[in-house]
């Protein structure tokens, strides 16, 4: 045995002993029992999306069947019980960040709109023409066009940290990027297309130096990181329900109190006012002020019961079981022949893109979804990495706490058959 | 396997090898790019079109398997037909691989281009088997530019 293998096993064992048993999570999502195409499910696209354990799924139907009402208006009863649970969610998310106080986080749609919601808000008030937003090459699209909008709106402009041929970030570039332009550094925590984590603590402190703000998109981050606000010190987070295991629909835009307040609401509508006359309108206090409209009530409930489901698994050890996987994927699917790894940062979580010598990602991704292996296969919206590495597509397999070696085995058994049919 | 072979059949795999008519074509008078935002494939047809008549053509690009393939054949099957003629077996090829109302009823009648009828196994890939042809109706069309497998239609996220 080599090597590495020996640590993995070791790996396994001390998880064992420490309490994270895959076997028995897989158990909490019932998807995982289905078949595809006749074969066993493997999902290996948690980077798009995760699959969704029990508790989760009964908590949206438990509050459908016995505490649906809209919420901050009601004096009945029912209504009072769902306020209760929704801002019980917000309270989950807000130990869950680390953050200070729940009124700094906004439930929002999803990572997206909580940067949106940065850009038109925060950037329309306090970023002007010629002013500069710094971003970083490994953004997903979601992270680039908001700004591209309020460059559009503003006449701001758009810099761009470079990065190594491994994948990581040039922190030296960064630094140089600033100047008195300089109004708002918006950077992913862990890149979808590359799996790097970036050291956004770092990132975050050079940013403050200069006296700009720091907008993270943890949109990956957050199902395999501990991330704790206060302690990066980051001024805006967002990250999405779905890929933690939580509903679609739902997602959290963190932003320090003192930022919120200064900002000018991004939607109108009810639930954002405390008073309306046709000649003023006063605002709601936060983080009401940010809701506009009746909210994904179940979805926020759901996502509070998706981070109380990863509190009680642990996300440490959660964390500690993906990376042994990672590392015993990386190794695996490293050793076939024609295979190249995109995306080889020293610190890296849950994300394997890779290219294979003379077959198109596609055909790869086509002829996996034959054995019932579930990866995505193009730029990942994140067509400017694509570019930067010089390749059309990427194959992905993205990890998720429920993902085992038998699956990566299943995997490079797929890839190898790929080679057999294009006669590699 | 079986469906598997019938998407990837030997003819295809040869085509994706070694495309024919590959390569930008001098004397070229007409061009158009067809480009598939969802994977990022791009495909730039040549013609020498002569009155109504495809005298010479090529094409460059890079995409999957079934995408470059697809152009192989489109060119070789097309060479020399007028314009009417190829439009009829874009209409007749598409309808193969979708399944749709011009679905041919002999797929005899496409020649050669009858290997990717595995392609309506599998829905997704539709528009890499279609990429090239929509670059020749652009083309034949006289547009200029680039046409997306995606005007007007979703983008994926």
């Amino acid at each position: 045995m080599s090597a590495a293998a020996s640590t993995i096993l070791e790996g396994i064992r001390r998880n064992a002993s420490s309490g994270f048993d895959v076997e028995e999570v897989r158990r909490d999502f019932p998807i995982l029992g289905e078949k595809v195409r006749g074969k066993p499910l493997v999902y290996l696209d948690n980077a798009a999306t995760t699959q969704k354990p029990r508790v989760v799924i009964e908590r949206l139907d438990g509050y459908y069947r016995t505490e649906n009402a809209n919420i901050h208006r009601g004096i009945h009863f029912l209504s009072e019980r769902a306020t209760q649970a929704y801002e019980e969610a917000r309270a989950t998310v807000a130990r869950f960040l680390g953050a200070a106080d729940a009124r700094e986080i906004v439930f929002v749609r999803g990572t997206t709109e909580g940067i949106n919601l940065v850009a038109q808000s925060y950037g329309r008030k306090f970023i002007g023409e010629g002013d500069e937003i710094v971003v970083s090459a490994m953004e997903h699209h979601s992270n680039i066009v908001p700004w591209q909008i309020l460059r559009e709106q503003v006449g701001a402009g758009l810099r761009v940290i470079p990065m190594n041929d491994h994948g990581e970030l040039l922190v030296d570039e960064y630094e140089r990027l600033f100047s008195d332009q300089t109004k708002l550094v918006a950077v992913t925590h862990l890149s979808n297309a590359l799996g790097t984590i970036n050291p956004v603590g770092e990132i975050i402190q050079i940013a403050h130096r200069h006296g700009v703000p720091v907008l993270v998109d943890g949109a990956q981050a957050a199902p395999h990181l501990r991330v704790d606000v206060r302690e990066i010190d980051c001024d805006f987070y967002a990250f999405s329900g779905h890929k933690l295991y939580g509903p679609t629909g739902v997602g959290v835009l963190y932003g320090k109190a003192s930022l919120l307040d200064a900002m000018p609401p991004y939607q109108g509508g009810g639930d954002m006012i405390s008073s309306v006359t046709f000649e003023k309108t006063l605002y709601n206090v936060l983080p009401y002020k940010f809701e506009a409209g009746t909210p994904n009530i179940a979805g926020a409930i759901g996502l509070g019961a998706a981070i109380d489901y990863l509190s009680k698994v642990r996300l440490d050890l959660v964390a500690a079981h993906e990376r042994e996987l990672l590392a015993y994927a990386t190794e695996a699917v490293s050793a076939i022949k024609g295979v190249r790894i995109i995306g080889t940062a020293r610190e890296k979580a849950a994300v394997l893109s890779f290219v294979l010598d003379g077959v198109h990602a596609h055909d790869v991704g086509t002829i996996l979804d034959q054995d019932g292996i579930a990866i995505r296969a193009g730029h990942h919206c994140a067509m400017p990495v694509m570019e930067r590495f010089g390749v059309p597509a990427t194959a992905r397999a993205s990890l998720g706490l429920y993902n085992t070696r038998e699956e990566v085995d299943a995997l490079v058994g797929a890839i190898e058959k790929v080679k057999r049919v294009f006669g590699r | 396997m079986t469906e598997l072979s019938e998407l990837y059949q030997q003819v295809i795999l040869d085509h994706n090898q070694k495309p024919r008519n590959f390569g930008e074509l001098e004397g070229a008078n007409r061009t158009a790019e067809g480009y598939n935002p969802l994977c990022g494939d791009r495909v730039t047809v040549y013609l020498q079109l002569s009155g109504d008549v495809i005298r010479e053509i090529s094409f460059l690009g890079s995409g999957c398997a079934i995408a470059t393939a697809s152009g192989s054949m489109m060119t070789a099957s097309v060479k020399g037909k007028t314009k009417a003629e190829a439009e009829v077996l874009f209409q007749r090829f598409h309808g193969l691989v979708t399944g749709g109302p011009d679905a041919p009823v002999n797929p005899e009648a496409l020649g050669k281009l009858a290997v990717f009828s595995g392609v309506f196994e599998f829905p997704v890939r539709v528009k890499c088997a279609t990429l090239a042809w929509h670059a020749l109706h652009a083309a034949l069309d006289g547009n200029r530019g680039t046409v997306s497998t995606e005007e007007g239609g979703r983008r994926e996220t």
